[in-house]
């Protein structure tokens, strides 16, 4: 009698049976952790049901509408993966979109080249993603780790400060970030020192110790990518120890809303960040983006919107461009594939599938009882990029 | 670093070091009476900091607003804890030990996506503590005033609860219901009452802890989870149920923790360097686990009396009759035939790898927990060892696919080995403890040798050869591995090495007096769990074709236990039908709903509270009566 529960899990398992394909739509599979990572993947998902509003409105793409199957991971791995098996097998999905832990999305870029699915990486950050693990299958949206610290590195640079401090979450993302600083601002300024370097488990700063550490070293700078509720914790220890006073602090991601919104009026004044002030940009093309979203969600767009919007975009561009879903011509279509996006026009790069898509980087401020970006301007993700000799050695051939 | 910096870094420590016993305090008490592993403290921790927050916005602004608000939570989430206790637990006190962990799973599930419903995704940094937002100037540097008042309120509270529990009638019932519930029960205490009442004080504890904690923290969704390891690691460092412990281990941690910020990283001779602040991540764990070893009772605690247990004793293991065998027989066939039925590329396939693998994961950790009796909360270590040593030898060691699948059991089976050594000299909660310890200083290690195992990245391209790469033809082979390995594990329980087990858990003294060397039976099945376990690893790795850290998580020793627990811990069908209904549960539950999690956590709850004895016990309890 027990084996025949057995028997019964499974059959109800399998009852499930596969839908039929059906020749409409064009039918994109999103994975990504929905829940475990809902700051940032709730506008996320916004932002990717209003691109896919606008674009059926406009009459879809080669005349087959949009559909995208959501998927939630749970912050797995093992499951992303099942759930691109799923999506795949059962959904019949045309290709994959998603990703935002970076274990994550290099699993599913593996998966992608295993399996040669087209697979659009949107959010997760590591570099190895389009450089080591890398494959032909697989594009990323967001501009990597090594982008986004390269565009801070002139700032860091024109600050003249000789003792850094640096501070950052223990997993590879804050260990590549602070690796790339280290070896970006020493090649611009050979007489760098870099005086404390604490390595803080993510979610679990010991803020106080933290702050008085760094400030015991005596640094004249701090470069930080500590992000989420550990970024909170660390401005308000540093704010009450006079940490910052007087200290230049370069700071990775602390002006995308998600981030700086949560401290609203004690919002740090004066480091140079990364981040996207939608409140000041001027452009036609996000002027559009803005308007559109703030009408259908009455809320503002954070940047998981703009990723989440950007990548339908893209896809959207590719299919057009490639005139089918195929994989093969996808990938063709893909290297070098121009779209517009909110932050201007952008490109997938041939020699390593990553976009140009940039970032806004300028200093915070405090306004209206809320943290804001100022002075700041767009970076265009084509100015960051290691040089082609560099990605050669850097990516496997495929 | 001077001197004075060095002081000062102990007295940031300090504020830590409260901080962590507010949390952990009401977890002991829970803990130390009701021998209930209370999953959901960190989630009423959690709710403290959000119900905190919420009443802090309309009634915050002076001092006296926010020491109320702050109270007002805790008396708030001490009632939901009394909730808690009355609606799901009182009705599972009587079932097999542990099982009130899966309830409590249950709870932390739902609470985690109501916090998410009802206060949004946004982290919730809340105010300063009005009149408490400077900082006082020590030795040149400065202390923020609100953490000096966090370090008297923790030895506040201690004294509070040291006079409660010493001075009072109540706490004369309550050192007396630690020792022998049924005998306060039959002199006349109501016992509901007293456990209604531990529950809520040690859930005031809590939303005390996290209420206090928001001027230095924003609420936010993931809390729980960070503040329910540590509270455990607290509780048991300083010896359960021991308050003046729980503080002492407090401190102990926070002020470890505190030094390897203030060292930094140090050169040493020979151009090496060591990075102190990077053994944060783990100092806690490698503290639990010397002070076990140690001191096998925690700092404070004394030597736990031999648990009674509150449910029906087991009934010992019969082999399988015929109809059993006839019937498992004909899944394994229907399961042969299913590539045949359901089509070889299909959903299905992929969704039964996973629970093969998931079906093995469970049986091997049943096989210490059930019939060796030693839970263990760190199973994951295993399947993870496993799962990274045949990727190195696929990857790093060139060896060919099926070598390096087949050598994965050794991965696990070494790692167990090692840790079991020091497991089989403990018991009960510390030796679940202990394991819980060795899986997170795995978790660490894995994570941290980024040349060795990619970090927190992990390793990718640990795909099957290309004869065994489709679908079908791995299903095959994780159904065959599968179906011999639990057949294995099965065989092992009924052969004399099984019945020496299971009387070690039993009665150790007179199995003892009978000859059987009680801790290296323990030790051998220990191993034997780990290699079974390595091999679940290993064919997860190649289902999947890359792994990274979460193979190692606590997550996954959790998902380990509630499937063993779902399915029913005294039998041995239990862990295969616990893990099949968990993944299917979970697979479709996903897809199903928006706040998936709380959805899985209320079905967890049904079957907790309509199957007590798990799946299987029900199911056999009905056949009994019919």
């Amino acid at each position: 009698m027990r084996a025949s529960i057995l028997g019964a899990a499974f059959l109800a398992a399998f009852a499930l049976g596969a839908h039929a394909q059906t020749q409409g739509p064009i039918r994109i599979g999103e994975i990504n952790s929905y829940k475990a990572q809902a700051a940032f993947l709730e506008p996320y998902r916004k932002g990717m049901d209003l691109a896919v509003q606008e674009i059926n409105a406009a009459g879809g793409v080669n005349g087959r509408k949009l559909e995208v199957v959501t998927r939630d991971d749970g912050g797995n791995p093992g499951d992303a993966v099942r759930n691109a098996e799923e999506l795949l097998s059962r959904e019949k999905v045309d290709f994959l979109v998603g990703g935002f832990l970076s274990n994550i999305g290099v699993a599913l870029t593996d998966f992608a080249k295993q399996n040669k699915v087209f697979f659009l990486a949107s959010e997760p950050l590591t570099n190895k993603i389009v450089w080591d693990g890398g494959n032909r299958y697989t594009f990323r949206l967001r501009p990597s780790t090594y982008m986004q610290v390269k565009m801070l590195i002139p700032e860091a640079v024109a600050a003249k400060k000789k003792r850094w401090a640096l501070v950052y979450p223990n997993y590879e993302y804050g260990q590549s970030a602070v690796a790339t600083f280290k070896e970006l601002l020493k090649a611009r300024q050979p007489d760098v020192e870099f005086v404390s370097d604490q390595a803080t488990p993510l979610g679990k700063i010991d803020a106080g110790v933290v702050t008085q550490a760094i400030s015991d070293a005596k640094p004249d700078a701090i470069f930080n990518v500590l992000f989420g509720a550990d970024l909170a914790k660390f401005v308000r220890e540093g704010e009450t120890r006079d940490l910052f006073k007087d200290k230049t602090v370069v700071s990775l991601l602390t002006g995308e809303p998600e981030y700086i919104d949560p401290l609203k009026a004690e919002a740090p004044v004066g480091w140079y960040v990364t981040g996207y002030p939608w409140y000041a940009i001027k452009t036609p093309e996000h002027d559009k983006f803005l308007a559109a979203y703030q009408k259908q969600y009455n809320d503002y767009p954070r940047i998981g919107s703009i990723v989440g919007y950007t990548a339908i975009q893209a896809v959207a561009a590719g299919v057009k461009k490639a005139g089918s879903t195929d994989t093969n011509a996808m990938i063709n279509a893909f290297e070098g594939l121009e779209f517009m996006s909110p932050f201007g026009k952008v490109m997938f790069r041939k020699q390593d599938h990553q976009s140009t898509l940039g970032a806004y980087v300028g200093k915070t401020a405090v306004k209206d009882g809320k943290g804001v970006m100022v002075d700041f301007s767009y970076k265009d993700g084509s100015d960051f990029q290691p040089t082609d000799e560099e990605v050669k050695k850097l990516r496997p051939a495929d | 670093m001077s001197a004075a910096g060095l002081l000062v870094q102990l007295l940031n420590g300090l504020a830590d070091a409260s901080s962590l016993f507010l949390l952990s305090a009401g977890l002991s008490l829970i803990f130390g009476v009701s021998r209930i592993v209370n999953f959901a403290h960190g989630s009423l921790y959690m709710l403290g900091a959000y119900v905190a927050y919420s009443i802090l916005e309309r009634i915050g602004g002076t001092p006296l607003g926010f020491w109320g608000s702050v109270l007002l939570a805790a008396l708030a989430v001490g009632a939901i804890g009394a909730m808690i206790e009355i609606v799901v637990l009182r009705r599972i006190y009587r079932t097999p030990e542990l099982f009130q962990l899966l309830a409590t799973f249950a709870v932390s599930l739902i609470v985690k996506d109501a916090v998410l419903a009802i206060w949004g995704i946004e982290d919730l940094l809340g105010p300063r503590a009005p009149g408490l937002a400077g900082a006082i100037s020590i030795l040149g540097r400065r202390l923020p005033q609100y953490d000096a008042m966090l370090i008297l309120i923790g030895v506040v509270v201690l004294a509070g609860l040291h006079l409660l529990l010493t001075r009072t009638r109540w706490g004369v019932l309550l050192r007396a219901a630690t020792q022998d519930r049924d005998m306060v029960g039959a002199l006349g205490v109501n016992q509901a009452l007293l456990m209604t009442s531990v529950f809520c004080l040690g859930a005031f504890l809590a939303g005390l802890g996290g209420a206090l904690q928001l001027p230095r923290e924003p609420a936010n969704a993931g809390i729980d989870i960070t503040a329910i390891g540590d509270a455990f690691v607290v509780v048991v460092v300083g010896g359960l149920g021991s308050i003046p412990g729980a503080f002492l281990a407090a401190v102990l941690i926070a002020e470890i923790k505190a030094l390897c910020i203030a060292l930094g990283t140090i050169a040493l001779p020979f151009g090496l360097t060591i990075a102190f602040p990077k053994f944060t991540l783990v100092a806690e764990f490698v503290v639990m686990a010397v002070v076990l070893v140690l001191r096998p009772w925690g700092l404070l605690g004394k030597p736990q009396a031999a648990a009674v247990s509150a449910g029906p004793p087991e009934t010992p293991l019969a082999p399988a009759g015929r109809a059993q065998k006839w019937l498992a027989s004909a899944v394994f066939v229907a399961l042969l035939l299913l590539p045949l039925l359901a089509g070889g590329n299909s959903y299905a396939i992929v969704l039964a790898i996973d629970i093969f693998v998931g079906v093995l994961f469970a049986t091997s950790l049943h096989f210490i927990m059930g019939p060796g009796g030693m839970h263990s909360f760190g199973h994951a270590a295993y399947f993870g060892l496993g799962a990274y040593a045949s990727a190195l030898l696929l990857k790093a060691a060139g060896l060919p696919m099926p070598v390096a699948l087949l050598l994965s059991p050794l991965g696990g089976g070494l790692g167990a080995l090692l840790f079991g050594w020091f497991c089989v000299r403990l018991s009960g909660v510390y030796l679940a403890m202990l394991t819980l310890a060795f899986g997170q200083i795995v978790w660490s290690i894995v994570l941290q040798w980024d040349d060795l195992t990619g970090g927190s990245n992990g390793i990718i391209g640990v795909w099957p050869s290309a004869w065994l790469a489709s679908k079908t033809t791995y299903f095959y082979l994780a159904l065959v591995v599968c179906a011999a390995c639990v057949l294995a594990i099965r065989r092992i329980l009924f052969s004399p090495f099984g019945f020496a087990l299971r009387a070690t858990r039993d009665s150790s003294l007179r199995s003892e007096a009978i000859g059987i060397d009680v801790r290296r039976i323990q030790w051998i099945a220990f191993i034997v769990a780990g290699a079974f376990c390595g091999l679940a690893g290993g064919l997860f790795a190649f289902s999947k074709g890359s792994i990274s850290p979460e193979t190692i998580s606590v997550s996954r020793s959790i998902d380990g236990l509630v499937m063993v627990l779902l399915g029913g811990v005294q039998s041995l069908a239990g862990p295969v039908i616990g893990a099949a209904s968990f993944l299917v549960l979970q697979d479709q539950v996903a897809r199903d709903f928006e706040y998936w999690r709380a959805a899985l956590g209320v079905l967890i709850l049904i079957l907790v509270l309509a199957f007590p004895g798990g799946l299987v016990g029900a199911l056999r309890f009905r056949l009994r009566r019919a």
